[in-house]
This record gives structure tokens, sequence and C-alpha cells, in this order.
């Protein structure tokens, strides 16, 4: 029984990482209708960006959370500006084909520059160490990682479901010449939308840099199962990304002790039922 | 004067005969070199794009190449997948003329090519796989299984853990051939010196979370956690288990496999302590450490060999040497592996060793502990030797594989 509770407390620190990547996948496909395959390059960069921070300019974990969503978000910027703002008003398949053939490119370039098997990156001090919970053993780490995700993650549904901006994203992305009639720059706000889910991404790669090696193949290994996440919630549906996101960390940790060999198909075996169930997800608007 | 004639006669139907003779080894003075690999997934660094440069220096310094032969070297990926690693050998060996592949990390994929090389008669020089299953049961005239195996890492190591008083064991297993062999030689060595194993768990290849089967092993109370996986898994299952507290809270891990580049990718920091088995080291002595000079200039990233890259160096450069003694390309698998087996071997990075009868390549293995921090002199010096394991004591001896060539 012991055991069994610290498989879920694994599972939620998992499920973190799900709903902070599948939150930025759906922000992104509910404003920009764009599905967005180079999420995991994007994560990949994130753990990258901190590890330079870390090694060239001597900034700390500390600064990572904040530079490397930052820089890489510039570069989903970049990238919006230049590529994707052409496929608007096109079919998802045009996003998704480019942007996965970005994710090859990307991933390709770090695993020439710096090989398949990673780079170490310590635990900041601040937070090594671990509590003995009596069940299970947690490391004060992997407990700032539930914490935080949890609150990115609520603050983000927070703005894009209560506030004023919020309210003007989503017009925007229900009415864009009307929106635009009133004065509002539609085409920077869907570029800076953008930015920001591609900021969420590395703001996981950073969280995730410290628990795993920091590898070109990181987000590869892991976007298929998120975009699971993604399709099981609901494509597009904010809270039901997040809540989806610690189910699936959670069902995947009771997998994980109860029948080990299948905790890596079990995202998908549950994705298969709930489509047979409910066509659109769990969190899904009915077309 | 008639006799003159017919002398002179003779003399040039035998010059003639010489002439189209030597004209026919000429034409088959041709080799060609499969590095098949996992060239971008976990096991990449540890072969990959190293295994081809590896293959192309023991052509360079074969000295063939001066001789008037053609030596090249192409590469593959076989993505981690027996069934993608099987179309590109049949591919090779049909349509691309390749005589021999060489590396083939992936216990899975390795067992596969093996099969096929067999069927198409040509050569497989394996130094990635770790299963001692290629020079077992699945044992080949035309495999030579040359760097190392599950059982010599299970006794190097295994063995090394349980008498230093590490007699309770409980397996963290990648669930493909590699794992499941590596832990059955290790159990065997645990049983064998009187200790228990407490469990397993399995876990899928290439997995970036442990912590649920830490906690199992945890929960396990065995004294040790042997890690019977490799490169990505086993770099990320040590990470993670010294973030869990385990070796904190005194159990220990053995690391089965390890290899330099995931020592390197771990860091000192949390490495440090290990103690594993191997064949190769850079820094082993004056041969090894110019080879490995060579080497690392020509690397991009500038990294040292790791005992997979040696192994397909010096296996190459014997199949090459054997190669040699027909003064041509016999284009006969078997027939070359026949002769390789007959000759020893001798080269800078493994010294001298035979290839005996099911295939296996014989060398001395070497018991090292990962450094600490400070006691690392610079960049990739990372290993202690603690002990080397003697050739004829290093690997399982030919009557227990059950090979059936040797039956």
């Amino acid at each position: 029984m012991q055991a069994l509770y610290g498989q879920l407390v694994v599972g939620l620190i998992n499920g973190s990482f799900y709903a902070l990547l599948s939150l930025g996948l759906a922000v992104i496909f509910g404003m920009l209708n764009i599905i967005n395959f180079a999420h995991g390059a994007f994560y990949m960069m994130g753990a990258f960006a901190a590890y330079f921070l870390l090694n060239w300019a001597g900034l700390g974990y500390w600064w990572a959370l904040v530079l490397a969503p930052l820089m890489v978000g510039a570069v989903g910027v970049l990238v919006e500006r230049t590529m994707l703002q052409w496929l608007t008003g096109l079919d998802h398949l045009y996003g998704l084909l480019l942007t996965f053939g970005l994710a090859l490119v990307i991933q390709g370039v770090f695993q020439n520059e710096f090989g398949s098997s990673g780079l170490p990156y310590a635990i900041p001090a601040e937070l090594r160490g671990a509590q003995n919970l009596g069940f299970m053993f947690l490391p004060n780490y992997r407990a700032w990682v539930i914490v935080f995700s949890l609150v990115v993650c609520l603050a983000t549904w927070f703005v894009i479901e209560r506030t004023k901006l919020g309210a003007y994203l989503r017009a925007a992305t229900e009415r864009p010449e009307l929106v635009r009639a009133f004065g509002i720059d539609v085409p920077r706000m869907i570029t800076l939308t953008y930015g920001f889910g591609v900021a969420l991404a590395a703001l996981a790669g950073v969280l995730a840099a410290p628990i795993n090696q920091v590898r070109p193949l990181m987000g590869a290994d892991f976007i298929i199962v998120v975009f699971a996440v993604v399709v099981i919630g609901g494509m597009g549906s904010i809270m039901g990304s997040i809540v989806t996101g610690f189910a699936l960390g959670l069902i995947e940790g009771l997998t994980k002790y109860f029948y080990p060999e299948a905790s890596s198909t079990v995202v998908f075996v549950i994705m298969a039922i709930v489509l047979l169930v409910k066509p659109n997800g769990l969190f899904g608007r009915t077309a | 004067m008639q006799s003159r004639t017919i002398t002179a006669l003779l003399a040039a139907v035998a010059a003639t005969a010489l002439t189209v003779g030597s004209a026919a080894a000429q034409d088959n003075k041709t080799v060609r070199i499969g590095n098949l690999s996992d060239q971008s997934g976990l096991y990449a660094d540890l072969g990959g794009p190293g295994s081809t440069l590896a293959a192309q220096m023991a052509i360079e310094d074969s000295g063939l190449l001066a001789k008037g032969w053609k030596i090249d070297v192409i590469a593959g990926d076989h993505q981690n997948k027996p069934d993608v690693g099987t179309n590109i050998a049949r591919q090779w060996y049909d349509v691309d003329k390749v005589d021999v592949i060489v590396d083939t990390p992936n216990s899975g994929v390795a067992l596969a090519v093996n099969q096929v090389t067999r069927e198409k008669n040509k050569a497989f020089l394996n130094s990635g796989a770790a299963t001692s299953d290629l020079s077992g049961k699945a044992c080949s005239p035309n495999t030579v299984h040359w760097t190392y195996d599950t059982w010599m890492l299970a006794h190097g190591t295994g063995e090394a853990v349980v008498k230093s008083g590490g007699d309770s064991w409980f397996f963290l297993t990648a669930d493909y051939a590699f794992g499941h062999a590596l832990e059955r030689d290790t159990t065997e060595v645990v049983k064998a010196n009187k200790g228990t194993v407490t469990g397993a768990v399995r876990h899928p290849l290439n997995t970036a979370d442990f912590s649920s089967f830490l906690l199992q092993a945890q929960s396990s109370k065995a004294k040790i956690i042997g890690l019977a996986n490799a490169g990505g898994d086993t770099t990320n299952s040590i990470k993670q288990a010294s973030e869990f507290g385990i070796t904190a809270g005194g159990q220990k891990l053995a690391a089965l496999l390890l290899f330099l580049p995931d020592v390197h990718a771990l860091g000192l920091q949390v490495a440090q302590g290990l103690t594993f088995t191997e064949t190769f080291y850079w820094d082993l002595n004056d041969q090894t450490r110019a080879f490995s000079k060579r080497f690392s200039e020509r690397m991009k990233n500038k990294m040292m060999p790791s005992m997979v890259h040696a192994g397909v160096y010096s296996a190459v450069l014997h199949y090459l040497k054997a190669m040699e003694t027909f003064g041509g390309n016999p284009g006969d698998g078997a027939k070359v592996v026949a002769k390789m087996k007959e000759m020893p071997t001798d080269d800078a990075l493994f010294g001298k060793g035979t290839i005996r009868a099911d295939g296996r390549k014989l060398h001395p293995a070497y018991l090292f502990e990962v450094k600490k921090p400070a006691e690392s002199k610079g960049p990739w010096d990372y290993y202690k030797l603690v002990a080397t394991i003697p050739a004829d004591k290093a690997f399982r001896p030919t009557a227990e594989g059950g090979c059936p060539l040797v039956k």
C-alpha cells in the first residue's frame, strides 16, 4: 500500500509536465488553429537554454526559469512571423506538417552538435534533499515541480478564461474581423499567443532539465504522449488539458506499479477508448 | 630447337594464366563495410557515427588501400527496431553489395541481423550488442561477437558486487532481448554466490522517468539495485536514484553496463563510485591513448572512443587481415570468418587474443570504478582500474553456451 501512495505522488509529478506541455498546445490550437508539432522541440530548447545559461553565462536555475522561456518564446515569435502566419485559414494539416518538419530540423541540429546521450544539469542547491513522507522519499525538487506547474497552469487558465485580455483573445479567434474593427491588432495578439505557448513548453523544459539528462530527443520522446493528453482532454480546451494532464500522469504511475510493461502504451489505450465514447475529448466542445 | 620452342610456349601459357589469375583477383579487391547502428537514439553516442569513424580508421590502418584495394564504409540507422534493421541488412546485402555488417548495438536488432547474415552468407562483426546468445544458442558461422557480452558483464560486475557483501538484488530491466539476457545471466551469478534475487521490474526501452520503478526497487529492501539496461536508460536511472535518496538510504546501484559516453553525460558528481566492467578504456596504455587521441581529433564533438568503437576498429582490422590472406575478396562470409578464427588477433586496442569456434572473441576484461571529481585530472579522465579479469576467465566457457556449432 505504501508503494502505491508513492506511485500516486510520482504520477502527479509526471502529470504536471503533461499538463504544462498540453496547456501550451491547447492555447496554441485554441487561438491559432495550429497543431504545434514543434512543441517537443521547444521543450528541449528550454532545457538546453538552461544549460547554456549556466555553462556559458554563469546564470543558474532561477535565472533560467525566467530567461529560458523568454529566449525560446522569442524564437517562437520569429517562427510565427516568418512561417506560420502564412498558413492562416488553411487546413490544420499544413500547420502540422510545417511544425513537424521544423521539429525534425531543430532536433537534428542539436543532435549533430551535442550528441545523443545528453548533458548534465544539476538540481539547484536550494532544492536539494528530500522529505521522508513515511510511505515514500519525496525529493524537494519534485515537490517544487508539482506546486510550480500547478500555479502556472491555473494562472494561465485564469488569464484566458477570466480576464479582459483573455476575452479579447477568445473573441479574436472567433471573429477576427469584428475584433479588428474595435482597433485591436489581431495578428500581433496571435503572434504573442504563439510565443507564450512556446514559452510554456520551454518552461517545462527548464523544469525537466535537472530530472532528466538535457538531451536533443527529450521532447521527441514526450510529445506523442502529450498529444494524446490533448486529444483526450479535448483539442483546445484549457481546463481539459490541465485536468487530463494530471489525471493521465496518475494513471501512468499506477500502470507502472501494477503492470510496468504497459506503461508506455496505457495512455494510447485510454485515448482510443475516450475517442470511441466522446469523439471531441472529455472537455471538448461539440462541433 | 624443338624442345626450346615447347619451353617458350609453356612459359607463355603459364604467364598468360598468371596474368588472368591476378586480373581476376584484382577485380575482386573491393570490400564494402556497412555500419548498421543506432545513429540517432539512446545508443547513438556509444556506437553510431563513432563506429563509422572507427571502421574508417581500421581501413586506413590496414594498409590495404595502398595495395590497390577499394574498401569503403556506409552507415545505416536501425532506430532500435529489429524490422528496420533487417530491412537495411537485406537491402545492403542484396542491392548495395555490402560484404560485412559491423557494430549493431541493441540485442533485438543484432539477433535479427545475425539470422539474415547467415542466410546470405555474409559476415557480421558485432561490437555493440550485449546478448550472450550471439555466441550461445544463436551462434552462426558468419558471426563474430567482438567486444563484450551479458555473461561477461554479469560475472565481472555481478560477482564483484556479491563478493563485497551485496547479496540481495532487485533488477531494473530494459524490456527486450538485451535486458532479459543480462538479468538472466546476472541472476545465475548472484545465486551461484549464495545471494538472492528479491524481484525485478521491466521497463520499456527509452524511458525518461524512472521514479516509479525506483520506488518499487526501494520498497523491495534489496541491498543492490541491478540496472540491466543501457545508454540513456542507465544514465536516467542513476541520476534519479540519487535524487530519490536511494543510495543515501543504504541501497547500492550496480550499473551492469556502463559506457564512457554515459559517464560523460552523467558527470562525475553523480557517477562517482560506480563499479562496472568494460573491455576497453582509452587511458589503459600508450597504444590505447595514441589511438584514442587520433579518434577524438576526428570526432565532431571530440569525444573519446567507447569500448564499442574500439571493438569495431579491432574487428574490421582483423577482418581485413583475413581478407588479405585470400589475395582478394572471396565473396564468401563464412569462409572469411573461418579464416578470422584461424588467425590469432593482435591489435593496439585489445592486445593479443583469439576468436573461438562459437564466434566469441576473447580478450581481458577490466573492473573499473568511476573517479571522484577531485581525482579526475582533466576531460575524459573518469576511470580507476580496480581489477583485470584474464581472457580465459572473462567470457563464458564454450561448453556452457549451447552453441550448435561446437557440439
